[in-house]
């Protein structure tokens, strides 16, 4: 078993996406499984932000270099354009201001990398109106109270995201993920109702 | 004890003829020298870094015995480990309580002022003499990471990697301010003399009361709280007279009367200033060309309750080395004890400084390539 084939479907197709050697940040880096894939299998430059202390310690036994820091903080000690790619996966429903982050992402990155939980996708559609409750499934295991996801986009209140933060989509994949079996299925028919997380990649406007 | 055979060249442009460092090792340098760890001790530090012998035989704790020794977070059972006592210290190395062989009496004050720069290129004579051209890590806390930070500036060649807790790249007023309030202590005792106390009277009241005012410094509002409170000592009510009545009180007290008794005076003074003119960035614009491009890997740490050594401080200096496009580790241990948790606090920080280690060592044995994950992956 190698680090490539544990690691979550939705982060392959995040490595496939990023150019060999190029420079990456991973803002919650978690132990740095996608980070070391880049750097061992694409040559990649890679530094991480995380917050919490065992996963840091996680990543550092592997050699990489990853700091505590809040996202919601910003990344200002960052010179803009310092990096290729900045990648936030899984990441934007959690944070507490998702355009300052965005912005941050799209000042010292080229690229932003973007994967989140689509809540327009119809399980979640239908569980609000056939139960009359807040959504609970697969992808968003969390009851209203003690969730941490606290800001839910669907596909299209991302472009509209996106766009107000000065951010144009370079590239939108809707993906069919489930539980984060080994594959995931590209959609391409009515994304917003049938995928149920989605990846983008995210240039600054101009 | 290791004699600089070249005397040494001082930052001040002044020279020490004679120069004698007081080391100790733990541990054994494996076969190819890739585990030698260099451990800087801070301002009041020796180098009695972990438990063992002390040069009488004697059984002693180390000062930093809970992160360093036998399947501690720096296992010497793993790593060589060597720790020096400073120049200008008071613990064996050449200071201002040596004979200045000019005179055959105590330098005193007429010792040249010594700069964390010179502590590390005496240091490095030594490491030439013990047969290390290159450290695993160089780890120091407080004023040991000042001399840390100084390594990984001035020989960034002889340094894989550098560990600095609860340190910071140049004091804030704030801790310059809190050093001059401990000198002017010591230079207004009475029984200072101009530093040429030795054989006499030595200045105690001004050392007691530059090392409380130190301790307060290195304990926080909830320790000294949680510690302490408003509890009185031997007594249900108050005393109405200038007498020791608190807690605190008694405990300062007593921190003052021992370090009287290990710790000389004149050091104190060379100690402070050292810290006090240290800036990684002199010589250069910034802390990040001072470091640029630098191949030293860094892990730093602080802790939520150092208000002498703030982390906004090495915060400063993790955003400089990634400017320097550098590799930084970093975090912010959550510690009640102010900057005394470096020296409390082991279990947090073996969670990143064991790995960290494990990590170098593997890549300078070359178990391992630089920047691949290892293990499995491999």
């Amino acid at each position: 078993m190698t680090a490539a084939n544990l690691l979550r479907a939705d982060l392959q197709l995040v490595i496939s996406l990023v150019a060999p050697a190029s420079r990456v940040l991973d803002l919650g880096c978690g132990d740095g499984s996608l980070i070391a894939h880049l750097r061992d299998e694409r040559g990649c430059d890679v530094r991480g932000i995380e917050l919490l202390p065992q996963e840091i310690s996680a990543a550092i036994a592997q050699g990489l270099s990853v700091v505590q820091a809040d996202l919601d903080e910003g990344l200002a000690g960052y010179p803009d354009g310092a990096f290729d790619y900045v990648i936030l996966s899984q990441t934007l429903q959690v944070v507490r201001n998702p355009s300052l982050v965005l912005r941050e992402m799209l000042r010292v990155g080229t690229h932003a990398i973007v994967t989140f939980p689509n809540f327009g996708h119809w399980r979640v559609r239908g569980y609000l109106a056939l139960k009359g409750r807040m959504p609970v499934s697969d992808s968003i295991p969390f009851s209203w109270y003690d969730t941490p996801n606290i800001h839910h986009t669907t596909l299209k209140d991302f472009r509209d995201f996106v766009a107000a933060n000065g951010g144009v989509i370079e590239q939108e994949i809707p993906l069919i993920a489930g539980e984060w079996r080994e594959r995931v299925r590209r959609v391409s028919f009515a994304p917003n109702l049938f995928a149920d997380t989605a990846v983008a990649v995210v240039r600054a406007r101009g | 004890m290791c004699s600089l055979p070249d005397g040494l060249d001082l930052v001040s442009g002044r020279r020490l003829e004679h120069v004698d460092i007081a080391y100790e090792t733990f541990g054994a340098l494996d076969e190819g020298a890739t585990n030698a760890i260099l451990i800087c001790h801070a301002l009041s530090g020796d180098a009695h870094v972990a438990a063992g012998p002390d040069k009488h035989g004697a059984e002693k704790p180390g000062w930093w015995e809970v992160m360093v020794g036998p399947g501690q977070a720096i296992d010497t059972d793993r790593y060589f480990v060597i720790c020096a006592n400073v120049l200008g210290g008071c613990s064996g190395t050449t200071g201002p309580g040596s004979l200045d062989p000019a005179t055959d009496t105590p330098y005193g004050t007429r010792f040249p002022l010594v700069t964390v720069e010179d502590m590390v290129a005496a240091q490095a004579v030594l490491l030439d003499r013990l047969g290390v051209k290159k450290l695993l890590a160089v780890v120091g806390g407080s004023m040991g990471g000042m001399q840390a930070l100084a390594w990984a500036k001035f020989y960034p060649e002889r340094v894989r990697t550098c560990i600095g807790v609860a340190t910071t790249p140049r004091l804030a007023a704030q801790a310059i301010a809190f050093n001059e309030v401990g000198r002017t202590a010591i230079l207004g005792d009475p029984d200072f003399a101009g530093g040429d106390y030795y054989g006499g009277a030595q200045p105690e009241q001004g050392l007691a009361i530059a090392r409380m005012v130190g301790h307060i410094t290195y304990l926080s509002d909830e320790s000294m709280r949680a510690k302490f409170g408003r509890r009185l000592q031997n007594r249900g009510d108050h005393a109405f007279d200038f007498v020791t009545e608190f807690e605190v009180e008694s405990y300062l007290a007593y921190q003052g009367r021992k370090f009287v008794e290990r710790f000389d005076a004149n050091t104190y003074l060379y100690m402070t200033k050292a810290m006090d003119y240290f800036d990684l960035a002199s010589g250069a614009d910034s802390v990040a060309s001072a470091l640029a491009e630098t191949p030293v890997r860094f892990l730093l740490l602080t802790f939520t309750s150092d208000w002498l050594f703030p982390t906004y401080q090495t915060q400063g200096l993790v955003d400089a080395i990634r400017v320097a496009r550098g590799e930084v580790s970093f975090a912010e241990i959550e510690s009640p004890y102010g900057h005394d948790a470096f020296l409390l606090e082991p279990e947090e920080q073996r969670r990143y400084i064991e790995p960290f280690l494990a990590r170098a060592l593997a890549e300078a044995r070359g178990e391992i390539a630089p920047h691949t994950s290892g293990g499995d992956a491999q």
